[in-house]
Parts: structure tokens; sequence; C-alpha cells
């Protein structure tokens, strides 16, 4: 059978039977009225001849459902654009082989929340051995060490902290921030690190639930994270930029 | 329980006797010191509670006073009793007074020893009354409605909305959860204090204050009546204020307590000389209780290799019991932890998660078992996940596991939704049910893979427990023997609030406990 790349559709045992299927909850009592209420829902998922196959009381008022349903939607395979994501995020043993085989020494990380801001969590999420949403922080890395100074450390101990660790890396966290301190603060550590000819010497990193890539880069940071990064994200940035910067200096 | 893997008992006897030579080697270590978290935990079981106008909780607030002016030495208890002998108020009067600056507890008259201890005594006997009469509570609900089955089935919430978590583990427990444990919002543990009131937002998990504590004991009592069988409230006994949530859960009837002894250390870089200071008053009013604490030896195999590793966990279940019992904790209150978190792709992997399982199991039989379930290799893949944790709910019933915190089939991509948790207690059930009397059953094979398996793994962790009695723990901990890790006894965060006891000092609740204790253990 020639496959019409055109017009692709799910595939159960046929082509193009569009079969799918769904499983959700209601807020509704379990029983033939929420039966009738999950198909109807999966009418309007645009599923044809959909089938409750399996439903069950959760308690509560609450009811779980599986459905199987003709999906009639295709698409048309030559119209399709994938764009490249920039960086690749690589996982925990990917990073640490990455660095070992392309710098040969472990990157050293110091991590503060700088000024006024008493909250770690964010830091913490980014540094600590449990790191966040499944995700080992960098301490958990053998190839990153890392110095965590924690809260409301001056933006003159950080620095000086930066310095006697040879770190590679200064990643600066604000997350509670009052009247935009936050800009503030931020600009002050970029400005004492210019005022002693430091900016170069390290790759800096600010992150925050309210910081983005955009303003890290005006503020004249070298990245930012905002809300929801995980400890990967940032560790293979790290990696991959402290690698093209020594291709650099190569040059 | 019939042995079945003819371990070398004189290898077990030689764990032990480490274990407990490197937990004296703690116990020593933390005598006459104090904390900050201690000491607002005496306030709490004084019967303190509420917030400033800047919504710190008093607690926090007179107890820092007193550590600013390098009071705390005496102990927050000497103070607070001169303050009720000067003005005649009760401790929540005096402590909100305090924090109103209306009064200042260093500017008081002096009073003999006896006469503050006296002043406080009533004020003890009351905080210690609740707490019994909440024990009481518990073992008449158990005797009225009874538990489900073994393994008692573990499910988490963690909406961030406490009246929404109390709505799902109804649900859980309507369905089959024997256990219900509230996670708490990300980062707790490093806070200082702890929040106040009735919460309805958080970080990938729910504020534990007391009030939610409260919210949710509610919930799980009437719906316990509802299906006939008690429902066990669980929280989070680690962090900054370990001890202050310990109260907190005596206080209002939480069940068991995530409670390790060198979680904090290791994964939230607490000062190893703040947590075990804090830990051994919070294990003492846990066991005081009736708490069943829960071990974090899972943690370890979340990036270190749980074949390769295997010994480190068991290590650490014969360290948490004798630190346990050194703290007041009865064998039957260890929920000692471990984990199924082998490579899935292994050859005979599941046979290995047997031969550990069953090791604990023989090795400390009296003690409830938390087992763990897969997460490491977890993956979108939600129909293999589901399978995996069938395979993790037969290994626990197969060796008589006690406490079985259910895997969720989307483990790797959110917090559970309401059917995920369903579907998971589905599985156990199922599991469980079907296979219910396979372990008495079965044997092991003579010298076959369980057995030799089983017998390696505790060789090797009795070694490292001999290593570690050797060089002690901190040293060990500093070395990087657990998870990888290296923590010194200087660093991380909480060391500031460690303070060493003056003459003065006492802990009225500490020695009652140690004594109702020894009472306990006589009577025996």
């Amino acid at each position: 059978m020639q496959i019409d790349e055109k017009r692709i559709r799910a595939y159960g045992d046929t082509f193009n039977d569009g079969m799918v299927q769904a499983s959700f909850s209601l807020p509704v009592q379990h029983g033939p009225k929420g039966d009738e209420a999950a198909r109807i829902i999966a009418g309007k998922m645009g599923l044809e001849d959909a089938e409750v196959v399996h439903s069950r009381d959760l308690g509560q008022g609450f009811s779980f459902y599986i459905v199987y349903g003709r999906l009639p939607a295709f698409v048309d395979l030559t119209q399709i654009q994938v764009s490249q994501v920039e960086v690749e995020s690589m996982d925990y043993y990917e990073i640490n082989r990455y660095i070992e085989e392309n710098v040969g020494r472990p990157l050293v990380v110091v991590g503060a929340c700088t000024g006024t801001d008493a909250h770690t969590m964010g830091l913490d999420a980014i540094m600590n051995m449990k790191g966040f949403a499944g995700e080992y922080g960098l301490e958990r890395y053998p190839q990153f060490k890392t110095v965590n100074m924690g809260s409301q450390v001056p933006n003159e101990d950080l620095i000086a902290k930066a310095v006697e660790a040879d770190a590679d890396v200064i990643l600066a966290s604000q997350v509670v921030t009052q009247k935009n301190v936050h800009l503030e603060n931020l600009t002050n550590l970029i400005e004492l690190l210019e005022a002693e000819n430091l900016r170069e010497r390290f790759l800096l990193i600010v992150g925050g639930p309210r910081i983005s890539h955009e303003m890290a880069l005006e503020l004249g940071f070298d990245a930012g994270f905002g809300p929801g990064t995980v400890p990967r994200q940032v560790a293979t940035y790290i990696a991959q930029e402290i690698v093209r910067r020594q291709g650099e200096e190569g040059n | 329980m019939e042995k079945k893997l003819h371990l070398d008992q004189e290898k077990v006897k030689r764990g032990r006797t480490a274990a407990a030579s490197i937990a004296e080697g703690v116990m020593e270590d933390i005598s006459g010191k104090t904390t900050v978290a201690v000491e607002r935990t005496i306030l709490r079981l004084l019967g303190v509670d509420g917030i400033d106008v800047a919504e710190v909780p008093l607690p926090n607030v007179v107890v820092e006073k007193l550590h600013d002016e390098k009071a705390l030495d005496k102990g927050v208890a000497h103070w607070v009793g001169r303050g009720i002998l000067a003005t005649g108020k009760d401790p929540q009067e005096l402590c909100r007074e305090v924090a109103e600056g209306k009064i200042d507890l260093l500017n008081q008259p002096e009073y003999s020893d006896e006469e503050v201890r006296k002043a406080l005594e009533p004020y003890v006997r009351q905080g210690l009354e609740w707490v019994k009469e909440q024990r009481r509570r518990r073992e008449k609900f158990l005797e009225q409605l009874g538990m489900g089955p073994k393994p008692l089935l573990y499910v988490i919430v963690a909406t961030g909305d406490i009246y929404e978590d109390a709505l799902q583990a109804r649900s859980a427990a309507e369905q089959g959860a024997d256990i219900v444990a509230v996670i708490r919002s990300t980062a707790q543990s490093l806070l200082d204090y702890v929040p106040y009131g009735a919460t309805r937002e958080g970080f990938g998990g729910t504020f534990a204050t007391q009030e939610n504590f409260r919210i949710m004991r509610q919930a799980l009592d009437e719906v316990g009546e509802e299906v006939g069988r008690y429902i066990y409230l669980v929280n989070y006994c680690s962090g900054l204020c370990m001890p202050e949530i310990a109260a907190m859960g005596a206080i209002e009837r939480l069940d068991m307590m995530l409670n390790d002894a060198m979680y904090g250390v290791l994964f939230r870089d607490i000062n190893m000389r703040r947590t075990f200071i804090d830990q051994h008053f919070s294990r003492m009013i846990n066991g005081y209780a009736g708490v069943i604490i829960n071990t974090g030896e899972d943690n370890y195999l979340t990036t270190a290799d749980a074949f390769e590793e295997a010994h480190t966990v068991l290590a650490s279940q014969f360290i948490n019991e004798q630190m346990g019992l050194s703290s007041g904790l009865r064998e039957d209150q260890l929920g000692l932890g471990h984990a199924f978190e082998m490579d899935p792709e292994k050859e005979d992997g599941w046979l290995y998660e047997v031969a550990q399982a069953q090791m604990a199991r023989e090795i400390f039989p009296n003690s409830p078992l938390k087992y763990m379930p897969p997460t490491k290799y977890m993956t979108g893949d939600i129909f293999r996940g589901h399978l995996m944790n069938g395979m993790f709910n037969l290994a626990s019933v197969v060796t008589g596991q006690e406490i079985q915190l259910l895997g969720m089939l989307t483990e790797a991509i959110h917090t559970p939704y309401i059917h995920d948790r369903i579907l998971s207690i589905d599985n156990a059930r199922y599991v469980m049910n079907n296979t219910r009397s396979l372990g008495q059953e079965i044997f092991f094979r003579e010298g076959g893979k369980i057995q030799t398996r089983a017998q390696e793994v505790l060789n090797k962790a009795v070694e490292m427990l001999e290593d570690i009695a050797e060089l002690g723990l901190p040293e060990a901990i500093e070395e990087g023997w657990f998870a990888g890790i290296s923590r010194s006894p200087f660093g991380g965060k909480g060391l500031e609030g460690v303070v060493e006891q003056g003459d003065k000092y006492f802990n009225p609740f500490l020695e009652e406990m140690e004594k109702e204790r020894e009472g306990y253990r006589h009577a025996d």
C-alpha cells in the first residue's frame, strides 16, 4: 500500500483508520450519566465512533474513563518544517563525559543568592545534590565542583569566593525581590566585576522566577534562566559555553 | 518469620555492633548541645503558637531574641519559667508580649532552679498529656477500625492546596490507600521556621504547617470511619525544623514521619552537628508519640547504581536502627527504607531486588520496612512504568515488606493525577491479592543466585560499617562514603543555630521523655 504523505492519519491496525486512545477523569459521579458525558467529550475532541471501553469510580464524586475512537485529523508530511533546537540539552552522563573529554577537569561553579534575598530554593534546586523535578543538582555531577554560598551573600563576598575557588562560573540567584531591588543588585554585581577587571574571567549566569535570558543579557550577564529550569539545562549550557570559549582562546 | 537466605548470623551481629558504636560516637558528639530548633520545639510543646505582625512564628521571635543576646545557653525553658514567675502569664501570653516588645525575658528577677521548674511543670505536663491522649486515640481507632493488610499501600498527594489535598486523599482512601503522605513544598526543609496556618499554594507540594496537619488529620479520620480502616498520615520530619515538625505531628496525631539520620546532611547540605542534635530530640518526640519513622535509604540509589551500591543501603539501615534505638524509638517504630531501583534491563535484576528485600526482612524482623518504588528508570513510557510497578509490588509481597510507597506510572512526567493514584492502587491490590501467600510457598535454592547475592551485600555492608566505626561517622561522611557526597562537620546550613548548654540549661520535655522511657524499659 502506498502511503499518502499528504494525508497521514493515526494508525490502529488498518491504514487510515485513525484509531486513538485517551484516558481522563471527570468530576462526575460514576454511572451511566458519567459514561455518556465521557463519550460526548470524546466526540468534542473530534473522535468519531467514540466508545467508552472502561470506566470506574474514583470516589468523592470523581470517575475515570478510557475511550477509543477514530480521529479524522490528518497531517501533510510534505509541509512540515522542523527547526533545530539551538542547544540540545544533554543528560547527566553525557554532560559529565563531555566535560571530561573536552575540558579534562571538573568545572568550578560558585553560586549564591546575592544581596538581601533569603530564598535559596531556586539556587538549591539547581545546585543541591537532590536537585529538582527528578533531575540531580550540579553538586551531584562528578565533573562539577560546586560551592553553594547560600542566602543573603553580599556581591563582594561572592566575587571574593569565586576568585579564591578559581571558579569558571558564577551563578547568582534572585527569587523574591521587592520594588525591583534584584535589578539594582544584579547590576551592582556586574559593576563590581568590571571595576576589578574580573568580568571576562567568569561565565556569569543569573536565575530566578522573574529572570529571562533576554533581561540577563541586557544586564550584562552571559545567560539567564527562568522558572521551570532544570539543572541539566544549566549544566549543558555551562559545559558547551566553556568549551566554546576554550575554542575561541585556542584560535 | 521463616529464614530463607541462611545469612551468616555472626556477620549480622558484627554489623549491629559496629553500627551501635557509630551511634554512640554521634551521641557523644551532640551531648551538652542544643539548637535554635530544639528550643523552638520546647516552646511549641509548652503551647506557644501563632505569629507576630511580621508573620514570624512566635517560637522563632522569642528564641531568636535570646540567641541574639547570647542567652540561649541557659535554654528557653529557663527564661520562660522565670517570665511566668515574674508576670503570672502563661507561656503563650508571655511570648506574645515578648514579641510585641512589652516584656523583656532577660530583664526578669532571678528565681531558684527549683522555682523555675515548678512554674513550668503544669505546662510541661499539659503538653505531654495531650501527646499521650493523641496516642491513645490512635490506638483506639486502630482497635475499632483496624488497618489494611500488609504491605500497607502508601500514596502521596501534592497539589499545593491543603483542601484539594484532603479531597484527593479521601478519594485515595476510598479506593484502597492505607497511608497518605502530603509532599512538602520544594525546599521547605531549608526554611529555619515553620510556616503558619492553612496554605493553598506551594511549589511542587504543600507546606507543612500545624493547621494543614489538622485539616488532613480530620479528613482522614472521617474517611477512615467510612471505609472502616484507620488511615495513616505522614509528613516530613527533616530539615532545619526537624524537632518542631515532630512536635506538631505529635500534637496533631500524625502516624508516620520521614526522619532519616543522614538525609539532611547529604542531600540538603545541612550541617551535620545541627542535624544530629535536632534529630535526637525529634526522634525522642516521635518515639513518645508512637510515630513510625521512615528512613531515606532510597535516596542513595537515585544516582548511585542500585546493584553496585546495595551495601550502602544496608549499612545505612543498620546505622538508622541503632541511632533510632538510642533516641527512644522501638524496633516496631523503625520503618527502615530501601528501594526497587535496579536497571530494568539487567538480567535477573528482579532476583537481586528480591535478595535485597528479603535480606532486609530477615536482618530487621521486627521493623516495618519501607519499600520505595522505581523512579530512576521511569520514563514517559507509562505502559512500561505500570508494569515495572507491578514487578515492584510482586517483590514486596513475596518478601513481606510492610510499607509500600506505590509507584506512579507517570512518575517521570508530573505529580500524580487523581487517576494515576487509583491505577497504582489497583495495580498493587491486584498483584498483592493474587500472590498473597507466595512468600510462604517458596524457598530459595541453597547457594543459588538470591542467597549468594544477599550474603555478598551483607559482607560488604559489615566491612563498611566496621571501617566507619573505626573512622567515625562525621569523618566517613566527609570522605564521601554515602552516595558519593562529601560534607564537612563545619560546613552546611544551620551551624550558627547550635549552642553549647550552660550549667542552668534544661529541656523539661527531653528529661520527662527519657524518664518515662526508662520506666518503660524496666517494665519490659
